[in-house]
């Protein structure tokens, strides 16, 4: 811990200078740039997904097509803007750390979070209804009649359909990895956002947490970011 | 310490340009189905998605190695999925006995 014989009280406004950095500047880029390291692994960890859903949609894009057809849109479109509207809230959250207001800080976390919470709600309604039409993979998944019927009519040989009955049901088990994985994310986001804002309001962090804030916005925007991607792949498939 | 403090009109001006692409993008999907959507559908995600990174994320403001680590993921994913599609796509070209 850095200290100096000059500064026995603490100065509100400045972080702690921890000692194996050279400056205040170093330091908040360090934790910064260890939250980019880790999204750029996050990046990765979704890849595998999507490279699964490029190489699945591509063999059978019927199955997908018909698939797709199945979510719903609306309550998709309804997350999505929950999604963006808590990232605003997020972003305008660092703002006010930049700025020193402590209060505002607390504030803005609780609504990213309430949001937060407001989109893990709708997504359960999503997954209860997809549940109840037999949509969720394994050994009650039933493929709906039109879509059995749909799919063949683009069949040409009996191997062909028994595959793209198959792929309809990878949709599904795309849809619900992909999704539960990225709610995952949001449930620790919204953990982590709770956290914060008890921290703030108790003034744990020297220099009004703006490093602590900042780092936090990162994740919680890299979790908007994915949604922005899945939301078309996963529910607006023409 | 410098930071870089974007304007709240800033935050409201991208907030909406995502509103209106979310709009965008919902709209495309009712298109006839001779569109490429995916094509549009894709290219309306990267536009949010470079919006939310460059402002929400304060990539534009931040140093040049952010700028690496942040466009190095990206290239991971295009390694990623550029290979996987190439095996995918060119797999029945070459008449090879035994594959």
């Amino acid at each position: 811990m850095h200290t100096t014989s000059t500064s026995a009280t603490l100065d509100d406004d400045q972080p702690l200078l921890m000692s194996h950095f050279d400056d205040l500047e170093q330091q908040h880029d360090a934790s910064n740039l260890g939250m980019w390291f880790f999204l750029a692994t996050e990046v990765m960890f979704f890849s595998g997904m999507l490279a699964a859903y490029a190489i699945y949609r591509s063999l059978s894009p019927e199955a997908f097509h018909l698939g797709s057809r199945h979510m719903h849109l609306w309550l998709g479109f309804a997350n999505t803007l929950v999604l963006l509207t808590s990232s605003l809230t997020m972003a305008l959250g660092v703002r006010a750390s930049q700025l020193g207001r402590r209060n505002q800080v607390v504030w803005y976390l609780l609504a990213t979070a309430v949001l937060g919470i407001a989109f893990l709600g709708v997504k359960a309604v999503e997954y209860t209804k997809e549940i109840n039409h037999h949509l969720f993979p394994g050994k009650h998944f039933v493929v709906p009649a039109d879509d059995a019927e749909a799919l063949m009519k683009v069949s040409a040989t009996p191997e062909e359909l028994h595959l793209n009955l198959g792929r309809f049901q990878m949709m599904f088990v795309l849809y619900f990895c992909l999704t539960a994985v990225h709610a995952f994310h949001m449930i620790v986001g919204i953990v982590i956002v709770l956290i914060m804002a008890e921290l703030m309001r108790r003034k744990w962090f020297s220099g009004h947490g703006t490093t602590q804030i900042e780092v936090l916005g990162l994740y919680w925007h890299f979790v908007d970011v994915v949604w922005v991607f899945l939301y078309p792949l996963l529910y607006l498939i023409d | 310490m410098t930071h870089h403090i974007i304007a709240v009109r800033t935050y409201l001006i991208i907030y909406f340009a995502l509103i209106a692409f979310l709009f965008a993008t919902v709209g495309a999907s009712f298109l006839p189905s001779t569109a490429p959507h995916l094509l549009i559908a894709m290219t309306i995600a990267t536009i949010k998605a470079v919006l939310i990174i460059l402002f929400f994320m304060h990539v534009y403001y931040s140093n040049r190695l952010t700028w690496i680590v942040a466009v190095a993921s990206l290239l991971w994913l295009t390694l990623l999925l550029a290979f996987t599609l190439a095996d995918y796509f060119s797999r029945g070209w070459l008449d090879i006995p035994g594959k």
